[in-house]
């Protein structure tokens, strides 16, 4: 008896295989597809005028007056800049404290109740921070820290609301797939709890963590319609936290509708750097999980 | 003082509403091999984590009974579980090396407890290395990662992190399992050695394994300790229709 042998005739589960995997390839390459013709387009825009401008003069004038053809973002940059790190100061303690409590500490109730939220922080859209911020922020600080209330610390106490359950949820899982042998080598040497998670834990979760802050910081480099609404949007080089600023993702939400020949190509090539920014920070990612060995 | 090195009392161990250990009583010497044998789930490792008090990081275990070591109760309300664990090391089955270098693996526990001079450190390092039977293989290589080693390595340099606080009590908990029958051969060799200054309690799926290494061996079945006797006899002899039916391969 030869049961493995092919049947005479036509093949059907054998077409259909080939079938099968013929579909799942289209649809990957159709995605693949989308990102190639989204970064071919921007850059065949915005290149060419910043290399009409000088990539310098783009990148380090702050002077953005696209009726007289200048186009310099550097305002734009150092707004975006702000925002994010001071989103960061604050959410990335508070993330990854929040990270190992649910992880290490919690009960498993305390989970049930705190994890669905934190998910739910995560869906909200941002046009619903935003609106918080410009109806709440905006004016408490306006009222008692001074300046127009519209500003960076109001981008950066939103933002960095928006960008916690990133770092949570990905500092979670890293911290949650630590080998429960570390933990208990580490308690039955006699360790407390917290040299153990700080010594042990911690450190082997490095990279999921590490990546957990750059993807953080990609949304909150990325995030446009909150910081519209609360920033305020001048093309000010800051002088404090109190002052307005205009992010890269503001000028091009701000304008686009109405600018025309060079201006537009303008905004495209604000993209541009957008998107160098966003490609440096997945290209740290990649470094830092390779760096684990 | 008390003739024996650890002495359990109608231990009964409860997860959730579910019994895992029903009135175990064990009497264990000072410098032998104690080797807790039994099919999967018969409680074995249970056992073996009750005498550290491991059981108590999974949620919604309760032990009753006593476990005396020297004499004393570690589940008296004033024991100080940290310092417990200092005193009864333990080895698990999967080798895994914290992911630091060799020196900081084996330098962590006497870290945590307190030793920061370089000279110290490093005699400890060597000294437990050394009883581990490794620091000719990791001598020259003390800065690169416990995870590059092999199996058996890491699982020497487990047991060499667990010496370094000196321990009284060893505890291993199936610490072959994961290993080839060449890493086998050098862990069983040391632990043979190890017997001659620490108290080991070993839990083992494999029977010739028990044989070759303990002085003892307790027989476990759902949750019971069936029989304990000298591990020769209990081979050789087993006094209870079960445990003849384990160790002869009939279950199990």
């Amino acid at each position: 008896m030869n049961d493995f042998r092919k049947k005479p005739g036509i093949d059907r589960s054998g077409i259909k295989e080939v079938f099968i995997e013929g579909l799942l390839l289209i649809s990957a390459l159709a995605s693949i597809l989308a990102i190639f013709l989204i970064i071919i387009f921007v850059f065949a825009k915005g290149l060419p005028l910043i290399a009409k401008v000088g990539v310098f003069k783009f990148l380090f004038s702050s002077t953005w007056d696209p009726v007289n053809g200048q186009f310099g973002i550097a305002t734009m940059i150092a707004g975006s800049l702000a925002i994010t790190l001071g989103a960061l100061i604050w959410a990335v303690p508070l993330g990854l404290a929040l990270s190992i409590f649910l992880s290490e500490i919690a009960s498993p109730r305390i989970k049930g109740i705190m994890v669905p939220m934190i998910e739910l922080l995560a869906g909200l859209p941002s046009v619903i921070y935003g609106f918080f911020g410009l109806v709440i922020i905006v004016p408490f600080i306006r009222d008692y820290l001074g300046g127009p209330g519209f500003s960076i610390l109001a981008g950066s106490v939103i933002l960095g609301i928006m960008v916690l359950p990133t770092i949570v949820n990905i500092a979670r899982d890293a911290i949650t797939v630590v080998p429960r042998e570390y933990r208990e080598g580490s308690l039955a040497l006699g360790a407390t709890q917290w040299e153990t998670i700080s010594r042990i834990v911690l450190p082997s979760a490095s990279s999921g963590i590490i990546t957990a802050i750059v993807l953080g910081m990609g949304r909150a480099v990325g995030e446009t319609m909150a910081v519209v609404l609360i920033t305020g949007n001048v093309t000010r080089m800051p002088e404090s936290i109190l002052s307005p600023v205009r992010s890269m993702t503001g000028n091009v939400v701000l304008e686009m509708g109405y600018a025309t020949g060079d201006h537009q190509l303008a905004l495209f090539a604000t993209g541009v750097v957008l998107f160098v920014f966003i490609i440096i920070l997945n290209a740290l990612v990649s470094v830092g999980r390779k760096e684990r060995v | 003082m008390s003739l024996y090195k650890i002495q359990a009392k109608d231990v009964c161990l409860f997860y959730h509403q579910e019994q895992a250990l029903f009135n175990v009583n064990l009497n264990i010497e000072a410098n032998q091999v104690t080797a807790l044998i039994g099919p999967s789930g018969c409680g074995k490792s249970t056992f073996l984590r009750s005498l550290n008090r491991l059981n108590e990081l999974i949620e919604g275990t309760t032990t009753t009974g006593e476990v005396l070591i020297d004499g004393v109760n570690i589940y008296d309300n004033d024991t100080d579980v940290v310092k417990l664990r200092k005193e009864v090391g333990m080895v698990f089955q999967k080798p895994s090396a914290f992911p630091m270098s060799i020196y900081d693996n084996v330098a962590y526990g006497p870290r945590i407890h307190g030793i920061t001079k370089k000279n110290t450190l490093d005699e400890i390092v060597e000294r437990s290395l050394r009883q581990a039977n490794l620091w000719e293989e990791a001598k020259d290589r003390l800065t690169s990662s416990g995870l590059r080693m092999s199996g058996g390595q890491q699982q020497r340099l487990v047991i060499a992190r667990v010496l370094s606080v000196n321990p009284k009590v060893i505890l291993m908990d199936e610490p072959a399992s994961a290993l080839d029958p060449i890493s086998t051969a050098k862990l069983e060799d040391l632990i043979s050695e190890l017997k001659k200054e620490y108290t080991i309690v070993i839990v083992t799926h494999n029977m010739q394994q028990a044989a070759r290494v303990s002085d003892s061996t307790a027989f476990f079945l759902s949750g019971h300790l069936i029989e304990y006797q000298p591990t020769e006899r209990l081979f050789v002899n087993p006094g209870d229709k079960r445990t003849e039916d384990y160790i002869t391969g009939r279950f199990g």
